[in-house]
């Protein structure tokens, strides 16, 4: 992948001393003049964490002065999610809660609009925007297993192997994703749509990372991770019939459908082995796992109200 | 931090109002005789009898456990 086009004065001059290893003169940089000039920046700088930019020298991932870069986006964006987040509920048991809790969020469904009325150019946009998470499912989660107890660890991994195809390439979801992509006549190449994906894409995704990346929320990680689950199987199902009614390929189907059932499973470990665990070990990280948890389900209402509305344009 | 020396790490769990985890390897037999080989590390298998995916969960017993809920 190379890097994006820039969106603002602070991710054209960032981009440029990625490209160039000329990162000193990052001392002093342009403020972001809109929202998505910061996200996207701070998106390039975490992907420098994930598989990278091919016109970026490696040896630049743990630059000291892009990460200073990265720390004041980073900093600003928690807080602007923190903001948005409701207090936690404190009830028992903390499974059931978590699970009323997502219930009761009532927000616009993407998923919805493509099981009964998406045009097919529609979809292929939702796919080209979800291909930023897609290409990459679950690495973010995987940042946080070694800041994990024992317990918990484990509780991750067993959710994550199966994430991973156990083991076989072949039912590897990220992998079921380009597949699809492939099948659909879409670039199935990692990160080829950063270039096509609005603000709260970039924002889905930098949430994760941040999350992923810091120890310090690792519950807020783990409670992004149990609301995705947990909001998963219903959407999962709605958009493979959205798919076939619109006539798509099997391979983009299959991975929604693979959905349906691993993520009925995934959203009880999350929830009871994953989360309950974490807070019956560490009780007071209990405002960030739902923090993380309001994070994703607030993520995804912004770009489903932003789609849905041009759309209906 | 408080931890107990062994974790329990049970091979089946009943969810509350939701689904019989299963881990492992496994052959659930349906209603129908029809028999499934579990291929995930832990299986849902469905409780509520609404799945519409049967014998695996699909979140179905949420929409259920909603409505009784309100």
């Amino acid at each position: 992948m190379l890097t994006p086009q820039a969106r603002g004065p602070l991710s054209d001059r960032v981009l440029a001393a990625m490209r160039d290893g000329a990162t000193a003169h990052l001392v002093q940089v342009p403020e972001a003049e809109v929202a998505e000039d910061a996200q996207l920046t701070l998106w390039a700088l975490y992907e420098q964490h994930y598989r990278g930019f091919d016109d970026v020298p490696a040896a630049l991932e743990w630059d000291p002065h892009l990460i200073a870069v990265r720390r004041h986006l980073e900093e600003d964006f928690e807080r602007i999610l923190r903001d948005r987040t409701p207090p936690a509920p404190h009830a028992e048991p903390f499974a059931e809660t978590f699970f009323a809790y997502i219930a009761d969020h009532d927000g616009p469904s993407v998923a919805a609009h493509v099981q009964r009325a998406a045009t097919s150019e529609q979809v292929r946009e939702l796919l080209r925007h979800r291909s930023i998470y897609h290409l990459k499912e679950s690495d973010h989660t995987t940042w946080a297993i070694p800041r994990l107890s024992d317990p918990v660890k484990a509780a991750v991994m067993e959710l994550q192997f199966d994430e991973y195809g156990c083991g076989d390439p072949d039912r590897l979801h990220a992998h079921l994703f380009a597949l699809g992509l492939e099948a659909s006549g879409l670039r199935r190449e990692y990160g080829s749509y950063v270039d096509d994906a609005p603000v709260e894409i970039l924002e889905q995704n930098n949430a994760m990372s941040l999350f992923g990346l810091n120890r310090r929320l690792r519950a807020a990680s783990l409670g992004f991770l149990a609301a995705f689950e947990a909001t998963s199987s219903t959407p999962s199902r709605r958009m493979a019939q959205g798919l076939d009614r619109l006539g798509f390929p099997t391979a983009m189907i299959d991975y929604y459908l693979e959905h349906v059932e691993a993520d009925a499973v995934h959203e009880q470990l999350a929830v009871r082995t994953i989360c309950g665990v974490l807070l019956q070990e560490e009780p007071d990280l209990l405002e960030d796992v739902y923090f993380g948890a309001w994070t994703s389900m607030d993520l995804e209402d912004r770009y489903a109200e932003r789609m849905l509305q041009e759309w209906a344009a | 931090m408080n931890r107990p020396e062994r974790t329990d790490h049970p091979d089946v769990i009943l969810c509350p109002d939701g689904p019989m985890l299963l881990r492992g390897d496994h052959v659930v037999q349906d209603e129908d005789g029809q028999q499934h080989r579990t291929s995930r590390p832990v299986s849902a298998v469905c409780r509520c009898g609404e799945s519409m995916i049967p014998p695996w969960c699909d979140g179905t017993h949420k929409v259920l456990s909603q409505h009784c809920r309100r």
